[in-house]
């Protein structure tokens, strides 16, 4: 039975169509490894065994009485605990949520309900998605599987660990500025951020609406592909849902052809301040999609260098605004209400003790950028280099089909690290945060160990809004390629997980 | 040791009032701003909300077209330019009745601006410029239990409801209005009055005012007679009446008369106004450097209004008030100052109304000028919420006109209705107001005038009728002036040979 757990979407969904597997027996299989190794990984802040065994049990009634089911029903996954579940307690990684469960269901959970997708239970994350490590969870960091010693990633650590730990083969993540491809690359998996607009935002817990986008997880290019058609698409709930037809993801992932595609390799993300390591594996990749038919030129995005500060500016502004909801007053914490304070002092006590240090950084700071007299000096400027980041893009994209980059500078560093070095943690995001300013499509996909440190290494392709079709173009074509050299996927590398009972 | 306040005249010899007025409409849309929630008047508390007119975490806004319609009509009848492109903005402060605490409004790119529109007092007319009408929700409703005055002051908790939380409101904000200082209240009173005339006909907002429909906070500010300089402003809050803005406004001309004479300085701050002692008091303390940290917000995409649409939507809109009045007077016939009486009034919509019913104009003029104007002013209420309405109007006359009542017997049935006393027919009953129009009994009221009166016949019977009016007026005595009178001077005038 445990070697369920080691299979893809794509194989399980098969075992289930030829009845060898049930969705119960698969569901089981993942809430039997969760419970073995997660103490270690900690990758879950809740599981919900009951709700999933009962998804799968409908899922395999269905089945039974021969109604028509998608590729990815009764398959298990684990949600990032920022998407609300109806019923199910949400944190967003946060004290300031404990113990909330949301009267509703986000439309990514809507529609991976609908498809008969089984969710485990919702995954570690840094509080309300700030942070690169899931040390800024307020429940505990998460493990990077590859060593249990190192971070992985964030703020999504818990969906990606999830996967390198066989916990689930599926999983949600969220980008804000890299918070689905980062831990993606840290941890061997495959983390794609959709275009923004693509995948709904409504029920997304927000830290920066016009940056956060949910995304699929995956340990292969053609698993995210899938669960990418299931939860792209147009929202009417989401006024900034883009209303057009999902791009071809699937397909595109399945014919993995990049013979002709024209891959700019970008100048500015590389060099100086890149591990030598994840560069030898970055232009490894590079060479062999040039060998599978690619014509590779070097790009210039001469603003690139300007997109960090840029996003530690409207990030902030925006998330200063939309965590002011947190007030004790509805839903969640409530601190100090004894009958005599005010709600003026209870709102206070409780946003003292419910925000973590780097939320409470992250709200200063965008209260500053925002206030009078200095708007313009921060949050305008930033608004301007926005715009200059996605000109970079578009001319960019007038000589090639994609850009590339390393995902990460580094490899996943150990628990600690840069918890007292804010802007080492922040540079962490250097070749992910442009995707997210001008709201293209980008994704992460494992292309090897680093040399000094056996860490997974994440090969980042960067696509025009509404053409994620591409980057499962290429991540499944350098997929199939390094399979062959490996002799399997990257995953297969990783080292087996103590487990525990 | 100065006055608190001055005296009206007294203030207005010395300063020049300088007025703004913002007034906030609830539109009648049948959903909220930005969700699907219900929008009806009155439903038990917290029943009318969803995650996102709650700010649940993860909710998200969606604009309501129709409100964006309403906006557009609204900015087109002030005669506003439309924008072409303009933005939703965040203004972000804490109060407990604001699920997001942030109210999603617009800052510096509403959906209308340039305006302006006309008023007319005591004949004059005066042209008022409106500086912009943007869109915003309106906050969920506090109510501070405990306290003496219902303020959070003292309170010992508060309740909120968030019905209302989400309901569109279009803030329609005046640029300054500057005027003969001994008009300015009543143009502040006109202005409001006239905005509430115009929103019904566009049929965009139910504009009660009792029920917080449409709200006004007027702000107002004293220069000295002949400076250029504006002086400190202070914003009396939610005035919710017409006679009330009026009032505020005296009240604060002459506090801050007082204040200023005094040498002291005005405090730029809201104010509450209290109907009930015709008092503003000092509420919070308001500065420039009030910080909203207001931005364009990122959950919603830019509204763009196609040229097109706007054009249709001016094309939907009602004759503008100037040129209606104009028509009516002609339809009416009315002398001008008859018309200029009706305007001051505020009885122009009650009386187009109850001439729609079929009353004649005239007599609709004589009822809301008459008695319904006079109890409006000693109960200090508009004629609009007065509680007897055209319906009413047009029901008693109809009992004129068939000679079941005349005006002395309808005038108490105006009263009685006033007063609460149930319907037309039961206040008749109940008072004893039926007209007398049986011969018999008037015969016998005639005949015991006849026999009470013998110098009176004996002065008609000597070649004088006219003397026989003193009759008519013993019998109406007699019957307690429920008699039919053209028909007791018949009956009379048989009687005596005449």
């Amino acid at each position: 039975m445990s070697d369920l757990i080691r299979k893809t979407a794509v194989e399980l969904s098969e075992l289930m169509a030829s009845g060898e597997a049930s969705a119960v027996e698969i569901t089981q299989a993942h809430l039997d490894r969760i419970g073995a190794v997660d103490g270690a990984v900690h990758a879950f802040l809740h599981v919900d065994t009951e709700g999933a065994l009962a998804q799968a049990a409908a899922v395999d009634q269905k089945r039974a009485a021969g109604e028509k089911l998608g590729p990815l029903a009764g398959v298990p996954l684990a949600l990032k605990d920022v998407l609300t579940q109806d019923g199910v307690p949400t944190t967003a990684g946060s004290k300031m949520l404990e113990g909330w469960k949301p009267p509703y269901d986000a439309t990514v959970v809507q529609r991976l309900k609908a498809a008969g997708v089984v969710i485990l239970g919702k995954t570690n994350m840094d509080e309300f998605a700030m942070g690169s490590s899931t040390e800024n969870s307020a429940y505990g960091t998460t493990h990077n599987p590859w060593d249990l010693n190192r971070i992985p990633g964030g703020s999504g650590g818990g969906s990606s660990a999830a996967l390198a730990a066989y916990e689930a083969p599926l999983a949600i993540g969220t980008d804000t500025g890299g918070s689905i491809r980062q831990p993606g690359a840290f941890t061997g998996t495959v983390g794609v951020k959709p275009t923004y607009g693509g995948t709904s935002r409504y029920g997304l817990i927000a830290l920066a609406s016009s940056l956060d986008t949910p995304g699929p997880c995956a340990r292969t290019t053609l698993d995210a592909a899938l669960l990418h058609e299931v939860i792209a698409g147009h929202d009417p709930m989401d006024s900034t849902s883009i209303n057009q037809p999902v791009p071809a993801v699937v397909d595109a992932a399945r014919r993995a052809d990049v013979a002709g595609l024209r891959i700019g390799v970008v100048k500015e993300l590389g060099g100086e301040g890149y591990q030598p390591g994840v560069e030898a594996r970055f232009h490894e990749a590079v060479e062999l999609l040039t060998k599978l038919g690619a014509e590779v030129v070097e790009v210039s995005c001469p603003h690139f260098e300007y997109a960090l500060p840029a996003y530690y500016l409207i990030l902030p502004s925006e998330a200063s605004s939309n965590l002011a909801k947190f007030d004790a007053m509805r839903y969640g914490l409530r601190v100090g209400d004894d009958g005599e304070n005010s709600a003026e002092k209870v709102m206070n006590l409780t946003r003292e003790a419910g925000f973590g240090a780097e939320v409470k950084r992250r709200i200063m700071l965008g209260t500053h950028a925002l206030s009078s007299g200095y708007y313009d000096a921060y949050y305008g400027q930033a608004q301007k280099v926005r715009t200059l980041i996605a000109r970079d893009f578009t001319k960019a994209y007038e000589q090639v089909d994609v850009l590339v980059s390393p995902a990460t500078p580094t490899t996943a560093f150990a628990i600690g690290d840069r918890v007292n070095d804010p802007i080492a943690m922040y540079k962490n995001d250097l070749c992910t945060i442009p995707s997210n300013l001008a709201g293209n499509a980008a994704a992460s996909f494992p292309c090897g160990l680093a040399d000094e440190d056996g860490l997974p290494v994440g090969f980042h392709v960067m696509a025009p809004v509404m053409r994620d079709d591409l980057l499962y173009q290429v991540g499944g074509a350098l997929e199939a390629a390094l399979a062959e050299q490996w002799g399997g996927v990257l995953m297969s590398k990783a080292p087996e997980l103590e487990v525990s009972r | 040791m100065t006055a608190e306040v001055f005296a009206i005249e007294d203030a207005l010899a010395q300063y020049d009032p300088v007025l703004g007025l913002e007034v906030h409409v609830e539109l009648n849309t049948k959903s909220k701003m930005f969700c699907g929630c219900p929008t009806e008047f009155g439903a038990p508390p917290n029943t009318q909300t969803c995650p996102v007119c709650l700010g649940l975490p993860g909710a998200l806004p969606v604009v309501n077209a129709r409100a964006v319609e309403s906006a557009i009509k609204i900015g087109l009848a002030l005669n506003c330019e439309i924008a072409e492109w303009c933005r939703f903005a965040r203004k972000n402060y804490f109060y407990p009745d604001m699920p997001k605490n942030f109210q999603t409004s617009q800052y510096d790119e509403p959906i209308a601006f340039n305006g302006w529109t006309e008023v007319v007092v005591d004949g004059e007319t005066y042209r008022i410029e409106i500086e912009r009408a943007h869109m915003e929700e309106d906050t969920g409703k506090s109510t501070h239990v405990g306290g003496a005055t219902g303020r959070i002051h003292g309170a010992s908790h508060s309740l909120v409801d968030y019905n209302r939380a989400g309901i569109p409101l279009i803030e329609i904000v005046t640029k300054t209005i500057e005027v003969a200082p001994d008009k300015a209240a009543a143009v502040a009173r006109a202005y409001v009055s006239m905005l509430r005339d115009l929103l019904l006909a566009l049929d965009v907002s139910d504009v009660r005012m009792d029920q917080g429909s449409l709200r006004c906070d007027a702000n107002v500010s004293l220069k000295p007679r002949g400076s250029k300089v504006l002086g400190t402003r202070t914003e009396t809050k939610n005035v919710n009446s017409f006679r009330s803005v009026e009032r505020a406004v005296t009240y604060e001309i002459t506090r801050q008369a007082a204040v200023l004479a005094s040498g002291g300085k005005v405090l730029q701050e809201t104010r509450h106004w209290h109907e009930d002692t015709g008092v503003t008091t000092s509420g919070r303390e308001k500065s420039d450097a009030d910080d909203y940290r207001y931005f364009p917000e990122p959950d919603l995409v830019p509204v763009a209004p196609s040229r097109e649409w706007v054009e249709e939507l001016r094309a939907t809109l009602p004759e503008a008030p100037s040129t209606r009045r104009v028509r009516l007077q002609e339809e009416w016939g009315f002398t001008d100052l008859e018309m200029r009486d009706v305007i001051n009034g505020n009885a122009l919509e009650p009386i187009v109304k109850t001439v729609e019913l079929g009353v004649s104009p005239a007599a609709a003029k004589k009822w809301w000028l008459g008695e319904l104007a006079r109890a409006a002013n000693e109960s200090g209420k508009d004629l609009a919420d007065l509680g007897v309405g055209p319906v009413d109007v047009s029901n008693v006359q109809q009992r004129v006109d068939k000679g079941e009542l005349n005006d002395k017997l309808a005038r108490q049935v105006f009263d009685g209705l006033l007063k609460g006393e149930g319907s037309i027919d039961e206040i008749i009953e109940s008072r004893g107001l039926a007209l007398v129009s049986d011969d018999s009994a008037l015969i016998e009221a005639i005949d015991r005038a006849i026999a009470a009166n013998p110098d009176v016949v004996e002065k008609v019977n000597s070649g004088k009728p006219a003397a026989a009016g003193a009759l008519i007026g013993a019998v109406m005595k007699d019957l307690r002036g429920q008699g039919d009178a053209a028909k007791v001077r018949e009956l009379l005038n048989a009687k005596l040979g005449i």
